[in-house]
This record gives C-alpha cells, structure tokens and sequence, in this order.
C-alpha cells in the first residue's frame, strides 16, 4: 500500500537555522510540508525516505534565509487498484459503509459492493447483509469497530486547494469572504483522496 | 513542489515499518524539535502508520526472511504486486491466495496453491502470541 514519488523541491532554510546541518534542516522542512498531507494523484505522504541530490544553495536580495534545489523520494499511502487491505468499520451512512485504517479514513464501501442482498437498517444506523441459510434467514450487521477485508476497485482524487473569493452579489465584505465552496448550504468538506473498495468478507461473522 | 515520478518504485510494508521504526529512534533523541508546532504532522502519521502495521506480518520480518521468501517465490512467476500482496498479509488459505494472485485457476493448480502457502507459512514468522494461543488451545485451527 506504500509507494515511493520521486519529487524536486525547493527548501527555504532561515538564517536561525544555519547552524543546522544542512541536510537535517532540508529533511525537517520537507517533513513539515508533506507529512500527513495529500498530493493531487499522488497519495497520502508519510515520511521522507531519503535526499537523492542537492543543488547549490542560494540567497536572493531581500531574503536572508537560503533557498535550496532538493531531488528527493518521499514515503506515499497510494494502495495500487485491486489490492486487498484491512481495516476497521468506522461507520455507515446511506453513501455505503465507511472504513478506517487508522493512518488514512476516507475508505467507502458504496452498497452495490457490499455482500448482497443488503439494505440499510435506519434505526441502528447500520448496514445489514441479510444472508440465506438452510436455518434461514440470518442478519449481519456492518458494526462498528469490527474488522473488515477489501479490494480497492476506484480512486477520487479531488484538488481543494483554495480557490478565490466568491464574487455574487450577496458575498459579505471581503474581511469575512467565505471559502469559494460555502454558499448558502453548509460548506462541503470533501476528501482529497477517497479509496472506494469492495468488501470480501468480515473477519469475525457474528452469527 | 514537482513530482517527477509518482511510482517510481512499489514498498513493502516492511520496508516502511523498518524505516518508521528508526525514525523514532532517531527522533527520541532530538527531543526538543519533535515537539515544535511543525512536527505534529509527521508525529501523527508515524504513530497511526506504526500502530496499523504492528499488527500485520510485517512486524515480525526481518531482511533475511524477506529475502528468503523472495527467493522461495521464484520458480512461482508471480508479478511484483502479487508478491507483495502475499509478503504483506502471509495468507493461511487457499481462498486467500487466489484473492491475491491474478486468474489463479488458469496459472496455479491446487499442488501449487498448497505450495505456496506451505513457503509463505514457513518462510515468513506468523504472530507469536497467535500461535501460542493456538498451540495452547487443542481445539482451535492451527497454522498447518
């Protein structure tokens, strides 16, 4: 589920930090910016992996810190299509079944992928497969908490950097512009990146 | 930043559990940087990174038995991701093995599905404290 990205940056060092060495203060300011962060198509990054090439340093008129040409690979949460992961049920909704791994939340199961026949129980808030047996007909409840095995089937990758002040007419002043996505509705908080998966089977089946 | 390559090579989970491990070693020292306010990002993916994958086989490899298994997987002509796939999990069972290797009707018989997972059980340590408890207890399943 890890990959390595290859990626160029350019570090800016203040003059506080020169005493530093130079490649621990390069390794925390690329930390700084990346760790726990979503790249646009590329993945949930985790740590630095290594420098692979540094460049001169240099300092502009104006600027007392330097500014560095870093060629470096960074540790990236990007599971490949079709791998199978396992993780916890964090919950449900009418969108499917909502799973976690702790380091990365926004896993969904939409409920044409969960084990049909399937429907949503809207007093426990739960998803439900309702499964045949001889006996017969047994419910099992998508709980909480429980573990759950699954193949990556689709990514979405949604870019939410900021956009602009929106520009209608009933837009407050410009010292409380809301973000461009918040109108009148509650604001929409989209993940950046969302796996949608297909489940395989729940580790414990409580019967 | 600029990407330049976004897959320029696949990682095992043990490869990152290993790395993650010795950051925080190395990090326990510099105990007055790990605290600044821009270090809290990469605190929090290292602890949930660290707690999801110490849970998983990957915690008890070491580079020897990966190098082993990858070895024992060559006669096998299974893909990259394949491979990974059975290095990260250990499967225990058929059903499991066929989940992870593509079209495995057409490519694999049953002697090989039960080679495969007879390598992956003795080349890759299992959950100590698993085991234990299933040697302990005569009634469960065991890894055999």
């Amino acid at each position: 589920m890890f990959v390595l990205v290859e990626m160029v940056d350019t570090v800016r060092i203040p003059p506080w930090s020169f005493h530093r060495q130079l490649n621990e203060a390069i390794a925390e300011e690329l930390n700084k910016k990346l760790a726990n962060k979503v790249v646009y198509n590329v993945g949930l990054c985790v740590c630095l992996y290594d420098v692979t090439k540094l460049e001169d340093s240099f300092i502009f008129p104006g600027d007392g810190a330097s500014h560095t040409k870093v060629h470096f690979r960074y540790v990236v949460f990007h599971p490949f299509l079709d791998e199978i992961l396992v993780g916890k049920i964090k919950g449900c909704s009418a969108e499917g079944v909502h799973v976690s791994l702790g380091l990365f939340d926004d896993i969904i199961i939409p409920p044409e992928s969960l084990q049909q026949p399937a429907k949503f129980d809207e007093a426990e808030q739960l998803w439900v497969w309702e499964y045949e047996t001889d006996e017969g007909a047994h419910d099992l409840f998508m709980d909480r908490g429980e573990d759950i095995r699954f193949r990556v089937v689709d990514e979405v990758f949604i870019d939410t950097s900021p956009t602009g002040p929106s520009t209608e007419k009933e837009a407050p002043s410009a010292a409380t512009a809301p973000p461009a996505g918040a109108e009148d509705s509650a604001p929409q908080k989209e993940a950046p990146y969302t796996l949608i998966v297909r489940i395989l089977d729940i580790a414990i089946m409580s019967i | 930043s600029e990407v330049r390559d976004a897959n320029a090579a696949m990682l095992s989970n043990y490869e990152v559990y290993q790395l993650l491990t010795d950051l925080k070693e190395k990090r326990k020292e510099m105990v007055k940087n790990k605290h600044s306010t821009g270090q809290q990002n990469l605190n929090t993916i290292m602890y949930e990174t660290l707690k999801y994958l110490s849970k998983t086989p990957c915690a008890h490899q070491n580079p020897d038995t990966v190098k082993k298994f990858l070895t024992s997987m060559l006669p096998h002509k299974l893909t990259k991701a394949e491979k990974l796939q059975l290095l990260n999990h250990r499967p225990q069972t058929a059903v499991e093995i066929q989940l992870m290797v593509e079209e495995s009707e057409e490519r694999l018989t049953e002697e090989q599905i039960d080679e495969l997972i007879q390598k992956v059980t003795d080349v890759l340590p299992g959950d100590p404290q698993k085991e234990a408890d299933a040697s302990a207890d005569p009634e469960m399943e065991t890894d055999q």
